[in-house]
Protein backbone atom coordinates (compact mmCIF):
# COMPACT_ATOMS: atom_id res chain seq x y z
CA UNK A 1 0.00 0.00 0.00
CA UNK A 2 2.79 2.09 0.73
CA UNK A 3 4.38 1.71 -2.32
CA UNK A 4 1.24 2.02 -4.30
CA UNK A 5 1.14 5.36 -2.86
CA UNK A 6 4.32 6.54 -3.81
CA UNK A 7 3.70 5.25 -7.38
CA UNK A 8 0.64 7.39 -7.33
CA UNK A 9 1.85 10.43 -6.01
CA UNK A 10 5.17 10.41 -8.20
CA UNK A 11 2.57 9.10 -11.24
CA UNK A 12 0.16 12.86 -11.02
CA UNK A 13 3.27 14.60 -9.97
CA UNK A 14 5.08 13.85 -13.21
CA UNK A 15 1.95 14.54 -15.00
CA UNK A 16 1.22 18.00 -13.68
CA UNK A 17 5.00 18.91 -14.04
CA UNK A 18 5.99 17.41 -17.25
CA UNK A 19 4.30 20.30 -19.91
CA UNK A 20 6.40 22.67 -17.35
CA UNK A 21 9.84 20.53 -17.86
CA UNK A 22 8.83 20.47 -22.06
CA UNK A 23 8.43 24.03 -22.20
CA UNK A 24 11.47 24.67 -20.25
CA UNK A 25 13.78 22.38 -22.28
CA UNK A 26 12.25 23.92 -25.64
CA UNK A 27 12.80 27.30 -24.86
CA UNK A 28 16.64 26.27 -25.11
CA UNK A 29 15.81 24.77 -28.54
CA UNK A 30 17.57 25.39 -31.71
CA UNK A 31 15.95 24.43 -34.12
CA UNK A 32 12.39 26.43 -32.59
CA UNK A 33 10.31 23.71 -33.01
CA UNK A 34 8.14 21.90 -30.96
CA UNK A 35 8.59 18.24 -32.38
CA UNK A 36 12.30 17.51 -31.50
CA UNK A 37 15.43 19.08 -29.85
CA UNK A 38 17.88 19.39 -32.19
CA UNK A 39 20.76 21.81 -30.30
CA UNK A 40 21.21 24.21 -27.56
CA UNK A 41 20.86 27.94 -27.80
CA UNK A 42 20.18 30.73 -25.95
CA UNK A 43 18.60 32.78 -28.98
CA UNK A 44 15.38 32.98 -27.91
CA UNK A 45 16.14 34.38 -24.43
CA UNK A 46 18.66 36.60 -26.44
CA UNK A 47 15.38 37.79 -28.88
CA UNK A 48 13.21 38.13 -25.24
CA UNK A 49 16.38 40.15 -23.56
CA UNK A 50 16.31 42.42 -26.38
CA UNK A 51 12.39 42.92 -26.67
CA UNK A 52 11.66 46.21 -25.22
CA UNK A 53 7.63 45.39 -24.96
CA UNK A 54 8.22 42.79 -22.76
CA UNK A 55 10.85 45.05 -20.45
CA UNK A 56 8.31 48.06 -20.14
CA UNK A 57 5.26 45.17 -19.87
CA UNK A 58 6.88 43.80 -16.92
CA UNK A 59 7.62 47.57 -15.45
CA UNK A 60 4.22 48.34 -15.79
CA UNK A 61 2.85 44.99 -14.32
CA UNK A 62 5.27 46.02 -10.87
CA UNK A 63 4.04 49.60 -11.05
CA UNK A 64 0.38 48.01 -10.68
CA UNK A 65 1.10 45.94 -8.26
CA UNK A 66 3.47 47.40 -6.35
CA UNK A 67 0.21 50.78 -5.96
CA UNK A 68 -2.56 48.59 -6.28
CA UNK A 69 -1.39 46.41 -3.15
CA UNK A 70 -0.75 49.78 -1.53
CA UNK A 71 -4.00 51.25 -2.30
CA UNK A 72 -6.03 48.32 -1.31
CA UNK A 73 -3.87 47.94 2.21
CA UNK A 74 -4.30 51.82 3.09
CA UNK A 75 -8.07 52.06 2.40
CA UNK A 76 -8.88 47.76 3.47
CA UNK A 77 -7.25 48.24 6.71
CA UNK A 78 -9.21 51.64 7.81
CA UNK A 79 -12.16 49.86 6.49
CA UNK A 80 -11.83 46.93 8.40
CA UNK A 81 -11.33 49.18 11.54
CA UNK A 82 -14.44 50.65 10.71
CA UNK A 83 -16.57 47.37 9.67
CA UNK A 84 -14.95 46.00 13.48
CA UNK A 85 -16.22 48.96 15.70
CA UNK A 86 -19.66 49.27 13.74
CA UNK A 87 -22.54 48.86 15.42
CA UNK A 88 -25.06 48.96 12.38
CA UNK A 89 -25.43 44.79 11.92
CA UNK A 90 -27.19 45.22 8.34
CA UNK A 91 -24.39 48.08 7.03
CA UNK A 92 -21.71 46.05 8.63
CA UNK A 93 -22.84 42.55 7.01
CA UNK A 94 -23.95 44.52 3.58
CA UNK A 95 -20.22 46.31 3.46
CA UNK A 96 -18.46 43.13 4.31
CA UNK A 97 -20.48 40.89 1.74
CA UNK A 98 -20.51 43.28 -0.68
CA UNK A 99 -16.46 43.17 -0.81
CA UNK A 100 -16.44 40.01 -1.08
CA UNK A 101 -18.13 39.71 -4.29
CA UNK A 102 -15.00 39.91 -6.62
CA UNK A 103 -14.03 37.03 -5.16
CA UNK A 104 -16.53 34.40 -5.21
CA UNK A 105 -17.41 35.96 -8.82
CA UNK A 106 -15.85 34.45 -11.98
CA UNK A 107 -13.42 37.00 -13.09
CA UNK A 108 -14.76 37.54 -16.72
CA UNK A 109 -18.47 39.06 -14.65
CA UNK A 110 -15.98 41.32 -12.56
CA UNK A 111 -13.86 42.44 -15.81
CA UNK A 112 -16.79 42.91 -17.58
CA UNK A 113 -18.91 44.70 -14.90
CA UNK A 114 -16.46 47.14 -14.49
CA UNK A 115 -15.34 48.07 -18.35
CA UNK A 116 -18.99 48.68 -18.54
CA UNK A 117 -18.85 50.89 -15.66
CA UNK A 118 -15.74 52.75 -17.42
CA UNK A 119 -17.55 52.79 -20.81
CA UNK A 120 -20.18 54.36 -19.47
CA UNK A 121 -18.77 57.35 -17.36
CA UNK A 122 -16.41 57.96 -20.63
CA UNK A 123 -19.89 57.98 -22.30
CA UNK A 124 -21.12 60.32 -19.56
CA UNK A 125 -18.28 62.68 -19.70
CA UNK A 126 -17.73 62.68 -23.59
CA UNK A 127 -14.25 61.57 -22.55
CA UNK A 128 -13.20 59.01 -25.91
CA UNK A 129 -12.31 56.54 -23.58
CA UNK A 130 -10.00 56.40 -20.33
CA UNK A 131 -8.75 52.46 -20.38
CA UNK A 132 -5.39 52.33 -19.21
CA UNK A 133 -3.22 53.12 -16.07
CA UNK A 134 -6.07 54.45 -14.07
CA UNK A 135 -8.60 51.62 -14.93
CA UNK A 136 -6.11 49.24 -14.14
CA UNK A 137 -5.63 50.59 -11.27
CA UNK A 138 -9.27 50.83 -10.13
CA UNK A 139 -9.88 47.25 -11.23
CA UNK A 140 -6.82 45.76 -9.20
CA UNK A 141 -7.57 47.91 -6.18
CA UNK A 142 -10.81 46.52 -5.67
CA UNK A 143 -10.34 43.14 -6.22
CA UNK A 144 -7.12 42.98 -3.85
CA UNK A 145 -9.50 44.53 -1.44
CA UNK A 146 -11.08 41.47 -0.09
CA UNK A 147 -7.85 39.86 0.36
CA UNK A 148 -7.11 42.78 2.52
CA UNK A 149 -9.83 42.50 4.46
CA UNK A 150 -9.56 39.15 5.12
CA UNK A 151 -6.30 39.24 6.58
CA UNK A 152 -6.65 41.90 9.19
CA UNK A 153 -10.45 41.56 9.94
CA UNK A 154 -9.12 38.68 12.06
CA UNK A 155 -6.77 40.60 13.52
CA UNK A 156 -9.06 43.29 14.76
CA UNK A 157 -11.45 40.36 16.32
CA UNK A 158 -8.37 39.15 18.05
CA UNK A 159 -7.66 43.00 19.62
CA UNK A 160 -8.23 43.46 23.43
CA UNK A 161 -10.56 46.29 23.37
CA UNK A 162 -9.57 47.16 27.16
CA UNK A 163 -5.73 48.33 25.77
CA UNK A 164 -7.01 50.94 23.42
CA UNK A 165 -9.43 52.11 26.28
CA UNK A 166 -7.10 52.16 28.48
CA UNK A 167 -4.64 54.10 26.51
CA UNK A 168 -7.27 56.89 26.00
CA UNK A 169 -8.05 56.87 29.92
CA UNK A 170 -4.43 57.75 29.65
CA UNK A 171 -4.85 60.42 27.62
CA UNK A 172 -4.40 59.51 24.05
CA UNK A 173 -6.88 60.87 21.58
CA UNK A 174 -8.90 58.37 19.93
CA UNK A 175 -6.85 58.52 16.59
CA UNK A 176 -3.47 57.88 18.25
CA UNK A 177 -4.84 55.59 20.83
CA UNK A 178 -5.34 53.35 17.33
CA UNK A 179 -1.57 54.03 15.85
CA UNK A 180 0.25 53.67 18.49
CA UNK A 181 -1.53 50.64 20.50
CA UNK A 182 -3.65 48.81 18.14
CA UNK A 183 -1.75 49.16 14.72
CA UNK A 184 1.12 47.62 15.85
CA UNK A 185 -0.79 44.29 16.82
CA UNK A 186 -2.68 44.35 13.22
CA UNK A 187 0.95 44.60 11.40
CA UNK A 188 0.99 41.07 10.57
CA UNK A 189 -2.48 41.04 9.41
CA UNK A 190 -1.39 44.01 6.95
CA UNK A 191 1.69 42.56 5.76
CA UNK A 192 -0.05 39.79 4.41
CA UNK A 193 -2.74 41.57 2.54
CA UNK A 194 -0.34 43.43 1.29
CA UNK A 195 1.48 40.39 0.06
CA UNK A 196 -1.58 38.59 -1.35
CA UNK A 197 -2.64 41.56 -3.06
CA UNK A 198 0.54 42.19 -4.57
CA UNK A 199 0.59 38.88 -5.90
CA UNK A 200 -3.02 38.52 -7.09
CA UNK A 201 -2.51 41.78 -8.75
CA UNK A 202 0.90 40.52 -10.34
CA UNK A 203 -0.85 37.35 -11.60
CA UNK A 204 -4.59 38.80 -12.86
CA UNK A 205 -4.75 38.47 -16.70
CA UNK A 206 -8.74 38.64 -17.32
CA UNK A 207 -10.32 41.57 -15.49
CA UNK A 208 -6.81 43.30 -16.43
CA UNK A 209 -8.18 41.99 -19.88
CA UNK A 210 -11.44 44.49 -20.12
CA UNK A 211 -10.04 47.45 -18.37
CA UNK A 212 -6.86 47.59 -20.74
CA UNK A 213 -5.43 49.23 -23.63
CA UNK A 214 -2.94 49.08 -25.55
CA UNK A 215 -1.09 51.97 -24.14
CA UNK A 216 -0.50 50.00 -21.23
CA UNK A 217 0.06 46.41 -21.08
CA UNK A 218 1.26 44.19 -18.16
CA UNK A 219 3.50 41.18 -18.57
CA UNK A 220 0.06 38.41 -18.39
CA UNK A 221 -1.69 40.59 -21.02
CA UNK A 222 1.86 40.61 -23.11
CA UNK A 223 2.29 36.98 -22.89
CA UNK A 224 -1.57 36.82 -24.08
CA UNK A 225 -1.24 38.96 -26.92
CA UNK A 226 1.89 37.69 -28.29
CA UNK A 227 0.57 33.71 -27.91
CA UNK A 228 -2.80 34.77 -29.31
CA UNK A 229 -1.35 34.22 -32.93
CA UNK A 230 1.48 31.77 -33.64
CA UNK A 231 3.97 30.20 -31.55
CA UNK A 232 6.72 32.58 -30.35
CA UNK A 233 9.77 30.66 -28.65
CA UNK A 234 10.87 34.10 -26.92
CA UNK A 235 7.59 33.34 -25.05
CA UNK A 236 9.08 29.68 -23.85
CA UNK A 237 11.99 32.00 -22.73
CA UNK A 238 9.53 34.40 -20.88
CA UNK A 239 7.30 31.77 -19.18
CA UNK A 240 10.57 29.41 -18.00
CA UNK A 241 12.20 32.61 -16.38
CA UNK A 242 8.86 32.91 -14.44
CA UNK A 243 8.39 29.57 -13.63
CA UNK A 244 11.66 29.05 -12.59
CA UNK A 245 11.50 32.42 -10.08
CA UNK A 246 8.40 31.12 -8.69
CA UNK A 247 10.28 28.29 -7.79
CA UNK A 248 13.28 30.22 -5.79
CA UNK A 249 10.55 32.70 -4.14
CA UNK A 250 8.52 29.23 -2.51
CA UNK A 251 11.81 27.62 -1.83
CA UNK A 252 12.96 30.46 -0.11
CA UNK A 253 9.95 31.14 1.48
CA UNK A 254 9.40 27.91 2.81
CA UNK A 255 12.60 26.58 3.47
CA UNK A 256 14.85 29.12 4.25
CA UNK A 257 12.70 30.28 7.71
CA UNK A 258 13.87 26.62 9.15
CA UNK A 259 11.10 24.93 10.16
CA UNK A 260 9.24 27.53 12.15
CA UNK A 261 6.76 28.15 9.47
CA UNK A 262 5.74 24.57 8.52
CA UNK A 263 3.19 24.99 6.70
CA UNK A 264 2.94 21.46 5.42
CA UNK A 265 3.73 19.27 8.56
CA UNK A 266 1.71 18.74 11.96
CA UNK A 267 -0.68 21.91 12.38
CA UNK B 1 -17.17 52.29 25.76
CA UNK B 2 -16.19 54.92 24.41
CA UNK B 3 -14.71 53.52 21.36
CA UNK B 4 -17.66 55.43 19.39
CA UNK B 5 -15.74 58.76 18.07
CA UNK B 6 -15.50 60.49 14.84
CA UNK B 7 -12.04 58.89 13.97
CA UNK B 8 -13.55 55.09 14.27
CA UNK B 9 -16.72 56.18 12.68
CA UNK B 10 -15.50 57.09 9.52
CA UNK B 11 -12.98 54.83 9.07
CA UNK B 12 -14.68 52.66 7.13
CA UNK B 13 -16.23 55.18 4.90
CA UNK B 14 -13.47 55.63 1.95
CA UNK B 15 -14.13 51.53 1.83
CA UNK B 16 -17.75 51.67 1.61
CA UNK B 17 -17.98 54.14 -0.57
CA UNK B 18 -14.81 52.39 -3.00
CA UNK B 19 -17.07 48.99 -2.47
CA UNK B 20 -20.06 50.91 -3.93
CA UNK B 21 -18.50 52.68 -6.55
CA UNK B 22 -16.67 49.99 -7.98
CA UNK B 23 -18.39 46.67 -7.03
CA UNK B 24 -21.82 47.57 -6.45
CA UNK B 25 -22.20 49.76 -9.53
CA UNK B 26 -20.75 48.00 -11.90
CA UNK B 27 -22.72 45.12 -11.27
CA UNK B 28 -25.39 47.63 -11.51
CA UNK B 29 -24.50 48.02 -15.35
CA UNK B 30 -24.50 44.39 -15.99
CA UNK B 31 -28.16 45.01 -14.73
CA UNK B 32 -28.75 47.96 -16.70
CA UNK B 33 -27.11 46.91 -20.00
CA UNK B 34 -29.02 43.36 -19.87
CA UNK B 35 -32.63 44.71 -19.79
CA UNK B 36 -31.55 47.99 -22.32
CA UNK B 37 -32.80 47.68 -25.97
CA UNK B 38 -31.07 49.53 -28.55
CA UNK B 39 -32.97 52.55 -28.77
CA UNK B 40 -32.03 52.90 -24.51
CA UNK B 41 -34.92 52.06 -23.40
CA UNK B 42 -36.42 49.07 -20.71
CA UNK B 43 -36.33 45.75 -23.09
CA UNK B 44 -36.28 42.23 -22.63
CA UNK B 45 -34.92 41.97 -25.99
CA UNK B 46 -31.08 41.40 -24.86
CA UNK B 47 -32.79 38.38 -22.76
CA UNK B 48 -34.38 36.77 -25.47
CA UNK B 49 -31.15 36.91 -27.11
CA UNK B 50 -30.27 34.31 -24.26
CA UNK B 51 -32.11 31.41 -26.21
CA UNK B 52 -29.54 31.13 -28.74
CA UNK B 53 -27.08 30.30 -26.52
CA UNK B 54 -28.54 27.65 -24.50
CA UNK B 55 -26.32 25.25 -26.39
CA UNK B 56 -23.33 27.10 -25.20
CA UNK B 57 -24.08 27.13 -21.69
CA UNK B 58 -24.96 23.24 -21.45
CA UNK B 59 -21.67 22.61 -22.90
CA UNK B 60 -20.11 24.66 -20.56
CA UNK B 61 -21.76 23.57 -17.55
CA UNK B 62 -20.81 20.14 -18.66
CA UNK B 63 -17.19 20.73 -19.31
CA UNK B 64 -17.04 22.20 -16.09
CA UNK B 65 -18.87 19.44 -13.95
CA UNK B 66 -16.67 16.70 -15.84
CA UNK B 67 -13.61 18.67 -15.21
CA UNK B 68 -14.87 19.11 -11.57
CA UNK B 69 -15.37 15.52 -11.08
CA UNK B 70 -12.44 14.16 -12.45
CA UNK B 71 -10.07 16.77 -10.19
CA UNK B 72 -12.18 15.17 -7.19
CA UNK B 73 -11.19 11.58 -8.60
CA UNK B 74 -8.04 12.01 -8.94
CA UNK B 75 -7.57 14.87 -6.21
CA UNK B 76 -9.15 12.98 -3.10
CA UNK B 77 -6.62 9.81 -3.30
CA UNK B 78 -3.52 12.25 -4.36
CA UNK B 79 -4.42 14.75 -0.88
CA UNK B 80 -5.07 11.26 1.29
CA UNK B 81 -2.00 9.77 0.26
CA UNK B 82 0.38 13.25 0.37
CA UNK B 83 -1.00 13.65 4.45
CA UNK B 84 0.41 9.73 5.17
CA UNK B 85 4.09 10.89 3.91
CA UNK B 86 6.90 12.23 6.50
CA UNK B 87 6.21 16.02 7.70
CA UNK B 88 9.35 16.57 5.78
CA UNK B 89 8.34 15.30 2.48
CA UNK B 90 4.64 16.82 3.18
CA UNK B 91 6.21 19.72 3.09
CA UNK B 92 8.13 19.46 -0.60
CA UNK B 93 4.41 17.73 -2.21
CA UNK B 94 2.64 21.03 -0.92
CA UNK B 95 5.56 23.34 -2.34
CA UNK B 96 5.14 21.45 -5.46
CA UNK B 97 1.15 21.52 -5.81
CA UNK B 98 1.60 25.60 -5.41
CA UNK B 99 4.31 26.35 -7.69
CA UNK B 100 2.05 25.59 -10.74
CA UNK B 101 -0.84 27.22 -8.75
CA UNK B 102 1.74 30.47 -8.57
CA UNK B 103 2.37 30.12 -12.16
CA UNK B 104 0.04 32.46 -14.54
CA UNK B 105 -2.93 30.34 -15.97
CA UNK B 106 -1.70 31.42 -19.61
CA UNK B 107 1.93 29.86 -18.91
CA UNK B 108 0.61 26.85 -17.67
CA UNK B 109 -2.32 26.39 -20.39
CA UNK B 110 0.31 27.45 -23.27
CA UNK B 111 2.77 24.59 -22.11
CA UNK B 112 0.05 21.68 -22.02
CA UNK B 113 -0.89 22.68 -25.68
CA UNK B 114 3.14 22.90 -26.54
CA UNK B 115 3.25 19.81 -25.74
CA UNK B 116 -0.26 18.25 -27.03
CA UNK B 117 -0.23 19.80 -30.34
CA UNK B 118 -0.16 18.48 -33.87
CA UNK B 119 2.90 19.44 -34.02
CA UNK B 120 4.09 19.22 -30.49
CA UNK B 121 6.58 16.58 -28.79
CA UNK B 122 3.98 14.04 -28.25
CA UNK B 123 2.72 13.78 -31.58
CA UNK B 124 5.99 13.78 -32.81
CA UNK B 125 7.21 10.60 -30.36
CA UNK B 126 4.16 9.08 -31.32
CA UNK B 127 4.94 9.06 -35.15
CA UNK B 128 8.99 8.42 -34.78
CA UNK B 129 7.15 5.17 -32.77
CA UNK B 130 5.17 4.85 -36.14
CA UNK B 131 2.18 5.28 -33.99
CA UNK B 132 -0.98 7.70 -35.09
CA UNK B 133 -1.42 10.99 -34.20
CA UNK B 134 -3.36 12.04 -31.54
CA UNK B 135 -5.46 15.31 -32.46
CA UNK B 136 -5.69 16.32 -28.67
CA UNK B 137 -6.02 19.96 -29.39
CA UNK B 138 -9.17 21.78 -30.80
CA UNK B 139 -11.40 18.39 -29.30
CA UNK B 140 -13.65 18.71 -26.41
CA UNK B 141 -10.99 16.30 -24.77
CA UNK B 142 -8.24 18.51 -25.06
CA UNK B 143 -10.32 21.39 -23.68
CA UNK B 144 -11.59 19.64 -20.86
CA UNK B 145 -7.69 17.92 -20.18
CA UNK B 146 -6.59 21.58 -19.90
CA UNK B 147 -9.23 22.46 -17.27
CA UNK B 148 -8.28 19.34 -15.44
CA UNK B 149 -4.70 20.28 -15.90
CA UNK B 150 -4.96 23.94 -14.67
CA UNK B 151 -7.14 23.61 -11.91
CA UNK B 152 -6.01 20.30 -10.28
CA UNK B 153 -4.05 22.17 -8.22
CA UNK B 154 -6.70 23.91 -6.16
CA UNK B 155 -8.73 20.80 -5.46
CA UNK B 156 -5.99 18.67 -4.13
CA UNK B 157 -4.60 22.05 -1.73
CA UNK B 158 -7.99 22.55 0.33
CA UNK B 159 -8.51 18.69 0.75
CA UNK B 160 -4.75 18.30 1.74
CA UNK B 161 -5.36 20.79 4.17
CA UNK B 162 -8.37 19.22 5.82
CA UNK B 163 -6.52 15.89 5.84
CA UNK B 164 -3.52 17.46 7.72
CA UNK B 165 -6.26 19.01 9.99
CA UNK B 166 -8.15 15.78 11.11
CA UNK B 167 -7.67 14.41 14.12
CA UNK B 168 -5.16 10.87 13.94
CA UNK B 169 -7.28 10.29 17.12
CA UNK B 170 -10.54 9.59 15.18
CA UNK B 171 -9.23 7.12 12.84
CA UNK B 172 -7.80 4.94 15.57
CA UNK B 173 -10.37 5.07 17.26
CA UNK B 174 -12.47 4.20 14.21
CA UNK B 175 -10.27 0.90 13.87
CA UNK B 176 -10.42 0.51 17.40
CA UNK B 177 -14.25 0.15 17.02
CA UNK B 178 -13.92 -2.81 14.52
CA UNK B 179 -14.09 -0.90 10.92
CA UNK B 180 -11.66 -1.82 8.65
CA UNK B 181 -9.36 0.62 6.44
CA UNK B 182 -12.75 1.40 3.46
CA UNK B 183 -15.29 2.09 6.03
CA UNK B 184 -13.06 4.08 7.89
CA UNK B 185 -12.06 5.86 4.90
CA UNK B 186 -15.76 6.33 3.39
CA UNK B 187 -17.46 6.77 7.72
CA UNK B 188 -14.72 8.90 9.31
CA UNK B 189 -12.26 10.43 7.07
CA UNK B 190 -14.33 11.64 4.13
CA UNK B 191 -17.29 13.38 6.00
CA UNK B 192 -14.76 15.02 8.26
CA UNK B 193 -12.94 16.15 5.10
CA UNK B 194 -15.67 17.40 2.85
CA UNK B 195 -15.33 21.20 3.76
CA UNK B 196 -12.44 20.40 1.97
CA UNK B 197 -13.74 19.16 -0.85
CA UNK B 198 -16.16 21.66 -0.77
CA UNK B 199 -13.58 24.23 -1.40
CA UNK B 200 -11.79 22.24 -3.89
CA UNK B 201 -15.08 21.89 -5.93
CA UNK B 202 -15.93 25.55 -6.06
CA UNK B 203 -12.36 26.41 -6.58
CA UNK B 204 -12.08 24.11 -9.92
CA UNK B 205 -15.70 24.52 -11.13
CA UNK B 206 -15.87 28.45 -11.07
CA UNK B 207 -13.07 28.45 -13.13
CA UNK B 208 -13.42 26.17 -15.83
CA UNK B 209 -17.53 27.63 -16.23
CA UNK B 210 -16.03 31.27 -17.28
CA UNK B 211 -12.36 30.25 -18.90
CA UNK B 212 -11.80 31.81 -22.03
CA UNK B 213 -8.17 31.20 -22.91
CA UNK B 214 -7.99 27.20 -21.95
CA UNK B 215 -10.65 26.75 -24.91
CA UNK B 216 -9.21 29.43 -27.23
CA UNK B 217 -5.73 27.66 -26.83
CA UNK B 218 -6.58 23.87 -26.54
CA UNK B 219 -9.56 24.16 -27.90
CA UNK B 220 -8.22 25.80 -31.21
CA UNK B 221 -10.88 28.24 -31.16
CA UNK B 222 -13.38 25.67 -32.39
CA UNK B 223 -15.03 24.74 -29.50
CA UNK B 224 -17.15 27.92 -28.14
CA UNK B 225 -17.78 28.24 -24.25
CA UNK B 226 -19.56 30.83 -22.04
CA UNK B 227 -16.59 32.69 -21.59
CA UNK B 228 -15.50 32.84 -25.12
CA UNK B 229 -18.68 34.09 -25.87
CA UNK B 230 -18.55 36.98 -23.33
CA UNK B 231 -15.11 38.04 -24.57
CA UNK B 232 -16.39 37.72 -28.08
CA UNK B 233 -19.54 39.55 -27.19
CA UNK B 234 -17.60 42.59 -25.56
CA UNK B 235 -15.32 43.32 -28.56
CA UNK B 236 -18.21 45.22 -30.37
CA UNK B 237 -19.71 48.11 -28.74
CA UNK B 238 -23.65 46.72 -30.52
CA UNK B 239 -23.23 43.58 -28.54
CA UNK B 240 -22.43 44.82 -24.61
CA UNK B 241 -26.55 44.09 -23.92
CA UNK B 242 -26.46 40.20 -24.97
CA UNK B 243 -22.87 39.56 -23.42
CA UNK B 244 -23.76 41.61 -20.05
CA UNK B 245 -27.37 39.33 -19.77
CA UNK B 246 -25.08 36.25 -20.42
CA UNK B 247 -23.02 37.44 -17.62
CA UNK B 248 -25.70 38.40 -15.79
CA UNK B 249 -27.09 34.60 -15.94
CA UNK B 250 -23.88 33.05 -15.40
CA UNK B 251 -23.51 35.50 -12.15
CA UNK B 252 -26.24 33.99 -11.08
CA UNK B 253 -25.63 30.41 -11.94
CA UNK B 254 -22.68 30.43 -9.73
CA UNK B 255 -23.37 32.76 -6.72
CA UNK B 256 -26.76 30.46 -6.58
CA UNK B 257 -24.34 27.39 -6.49
CA UNK B 258 -21.44 28.67 -4.16
CA UNK B 259 -24.21 29.92 -1.84
CA UNK B 260 -25.73 26.30 -2.06
CA UNK B 261 -22.00 24.65 -1.39
CA UNK B 262 -21.34 27.12 1.32
CA UNK B 263 -24.22 25.57 3.21
CA UNK B 264 -22.56 22.28 3.33
CA UNK B 265 -19.31 23.66 4.60
CA UNK B 266 -19.46 23.39 7.83
CA UNK B 267 -16.69 25.10 9.63
CA UNK B 268 -18.23 28.54 8.88
CA UNK B 269 -14.66 29.59 6.53
CA UNK B 270 -15.46 31.13 3.29
CA UNK B 271 -13.70 27.72 0.97
CA UNK B 272 -12.51 30.04 -2.34
CA UNK B 273 -11.12 32.41 0.39
CA UNK B 274 -8.91 30.01 1.91
CA UNK B 275 -7.91 28.45 -1.18
CA UNK B 276 -6.61 31.77 -3.03
CA UNK B 277 -4.90 32.30 -0.16
CA UNK B 278 -3.00 29.07 -1.10
CA UNK B 279 -3.39 27.67 2.51
CA UNK B 280 -5.94 27.79 5.38
CA UNK B 281 -6.42 31.12 7.55
CA UNK B 282 -4.01 31.18 10.71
Amino acid sequence: MKILSKCYIGIIFFLLYIPIAVLILFSFNEAGSLAEFTGFTTAWYEELFLDEEAFSSLMNSLILAISSSLIATVIGTFGALGLHRMRNRYIKGAVNSMTNVPMMNPDIVTGVSMMLLFVTLAGILHAKSFFGFGTMLVAHVTFNLPYVLLSVMPRFKQLDKSLSEAAQDLGCTPARAFFSVELPQIIPGIISGLMLGFTMSLDDFVISHFVSSPDFQTLPLYVYNQTSHNVKFSMYALCSIIVLTILLILIAVNFAGGKKKGKGGTK
Amino acid sequence: MRGKNAFQKFAAVPHSVWVVMFIVAPLLFVLGFAFRGNDGSFSFSNIAELAQYGNVFILSIAFALIATVVCLLIGYPLAYFMSRQSARTQRILMVMVMLPMWCNLLIRTYALMALLDNGGLLNSLLESMGLEKLPIVGTNFGVILGMVYDFLPYMVLPIFTSMTKLDQRYIEASYDLGCNGWQTMTKVIMPLTASGVISGVTMVFVPSISTFYISQKLGAGKIDLVGDTIERLFQNTSTYGVGAAISLVMMILILISVGVMNRFSNDGTDPVATVKRGGPAK
